[in-house]
């Protein structure tokens, strides 16, 4: 069954359309990338998968369930989202107390919290800072602990806006690595992204969005590495698949269209070898 | 900068320390280096915000445009040197981006007529006539942040500090924006010193890169030779990993590129494939 069922939905704040029949599928196993410029409707799209929005046409199914038929509470369960702006999902006095809340609003087993915080502290790498005030952290650090908070109670999918904004490399590897054993443990995991090299590792299907509506969709490789498509979106190519594409134009046979350094590389190679014998 | 260092009251460690460093006009510094490791404290230095609002303990001297900062107000600094911030939202509060860019100006208390004189400048020079009446908050975030640095260089200055500028932007925006800086490099003649962690689309524009770990300044210099360094500390961009590759695989190329099109000529001047064009 598909975890999100996105099914032409139209959406409008005060008159002024925002979606305007957006059709979507969110598959668990997948990691599924939404792109496009600012102001494209992204983040409005996704806040209808908890139902924190309910379409003013159309419909969305978590689990073959109408968000108009449940409360966010419940959606909330098998639909965590964490928002671009972290402050505005932070309050707790401490980064501890910020997990054991969202363990505790979910009904997680009682006994299980202090080890469950633990585990996800762990894995953001905050266990240093687990007594500090969230107002005191970086803005990529309150990104992470808002990650944390979500993933502590485990939802089925988990939907990511702008993960990789303001996060040093280190920490990006970090949460790719997170991302790919979401996916190992067939959650579904959306990422909202202006990030297109983060999204060239990661996702598997990539959705570009054009003033409210849904321009194309398909496998991350096809989308991401299409120049026309790419432009429209005010997007830019992934340096690989630019590469690609130059060395193409100036007449090198490349057989794929590789997105990735290891991917480039070996087809380079290969052609090297082949043209010293 | 001379030895400086500063710990923050309350704070273990300092967040910077000794740090030598030494720019002038016509530079487009990236700053780059791990979450932590203290440039926003060595950005905070440049504008005066240490040591005159975070109370620590500050030691060694910092002179920026010739002020002295421990003992210049960050009023006169302010001057001298622009701060562009990740979110223009929070830099950006009047009802239009006419009102916006001569907000500073008049705050400085110069003349109607010289207000009115680099606020015609600046609209042009940033492209902004079709904006100028319209209210910031209406502007996407490109636009924005267009504003955001038009209002800061109307005050002239020669330094310009962008933190992490195009944080929020979609990509066609953040390179207009790191483009735009790169002009006022050249043409004005300014100083930029621009944080950034995405090096693939900052590093192209650079003329230093300076690398910072643990509050130290660990490689400072040209950004294709400091880049060999550093790649496990900040990350090569795609390139530059497929560079690396091909040179692990025995292919000499003259490098690292630092954008598609060098990796590209490069690796077609080093391998003459049959039926290939030699140059673009």
């Amino acid at each position: 069954m598909d975890a999100v069922v996105v099914d032409r939905v139209f959406f409008s704040y005060d008159e002024v359309p925002v979606l305007k029949g957006v059709s979507l599928r969110v598959r668990l196993g997948e990691v599924l990338a939404i792109m496009g410029e600012n102001g494209a409707g992204k983040t409005t799209l996704i806040r209808h998968f908890n139902g924190l929005l309910k379409p003013k046409r159309g419909r969305v199914l978590v689990f073959g369930v109408d968000t108009r038929e449940v409360s966010v509470a419940q959606l909330s369960r098998k639909v965590g989202i964490v928002f671009q702006n972290p402050d505005h999902q932070l309050f707790a006095e401490s980064v501890e107390k910020e997990v054991e809340f969202a363990l505790r609003n979910m009904d997680y087993p009682e006994e299980g919290v202090k080890e469950r915080v633990e585990q996800v502290l762990r894995l953001l790498d905050l266990e240093k800072y687990r007594s500090r005030s969230p107002y005191s952290l970086s803005v990529g650090e309150r990104k992470r602990l808002t990650i944390a908070a979500i993933l502590s109670y485990d939802p089925d999918v988990l939907v990511l806006d702008e993960p990789t904004a303001g996060q040093d490399f280190i920490n990006k590897m970090r949460i790719k690595g997170l991302i790919e054993s979401l996916k190992a443990q067939r959650k579904a995991v959306v990422i909202v992204t202006h990030d297109v090299e983060f999204a060239a590792q990661t996702a598997d299907r990539v959705v570009l969005m054009v003033s409210g509506e849904i321009v194309c969709e398909g496998p991350a490789r096809e989308i991401l590495t299409a120049p026309e498509l790419v432009m429209k979106s005010r997007l830019s190519m992934p340096q690989i698949a630019y590469s690609a594409l130059l060395l193409r134009r100036r007449g090198v046979a490349l057989p794929d269209t590789p997105m990735l350094p290891d991917e480039l590389c070996s087809e380079l190679i290969k052609l090297v070898r082949q043209n010293v014998a | 900068m001379s030895q400086v260092s500063f710990k923050y009251a309350g704070a273990r460690e300092y967040a910077i320390r000794d740090v030598n460093f030494s720019a002038g006009p016509r530079e487009y510094v990236l700053l780059v280096g791990p979450s932590g490791c203290g440039k926003s404290t060595l950005l905070r230095v440049l504008n005066g915000l240490i040591p005159h609002f975070y109370s620590g303990e500050f030691k060694g001297e910092a002179r920026v445009a010739g002020l002295d900062v421990s003992r210049t107000p960050t009023h006169v600094l302010a001057r001298h040197v622009g701060m562009v911030f990740q979110d223009p939202e929070n830099q950006l509060f009047l009802s239009s981006v006419e009102r916006e860019i001569a907000f500073g100006l008049e705050n400085m208390g110069l003349p109607r007529r010289e207000v009115r004189r680099r606020v015609e400048e600046v609209v042009r020079l940033f492209e902004l006539e079709e904006l100028r009446y319209r209210a910031p908050y209406e502007l996407s975030g490109g636009q924005q942040q267009r504003v955001a640095i038009a209002s800061v260089m109307a005050l002239e200055p020669e330094i310009l500090v962008m933190d992490e500028p195009t944080a929020n932007l979609d990509p066609a925006s953040a390179l207009e924006i790191l483009s735009l800086v790169a002009e006022l490099v050249e043409e004005r003649g300014i100083l930029a010193i621009v944080v950034e962690h995405r090096l693939e689309i900052a590093l192209q524009y650079a003329t230093r890169l300076v690398v910072m770990d643990a509050g130290r300044l660990v490689a400072d210099g040209d950004p294709r030779e400091m880049l060999e360094k550093v790649g496990n500390l900040v990350g090569w961009p795609p390139v530059v990993r497929a560079y690396e590759l091909l040179k692990s695989w025995g292919l000499r190329m003259p490098g690292p590129p630092l954008t598609p099109e060098e990796f590209v000529n490069s690796f077609l001047k080093e391998v003459k494939l049959s039926g290939c064009s030699g140059s673009g």
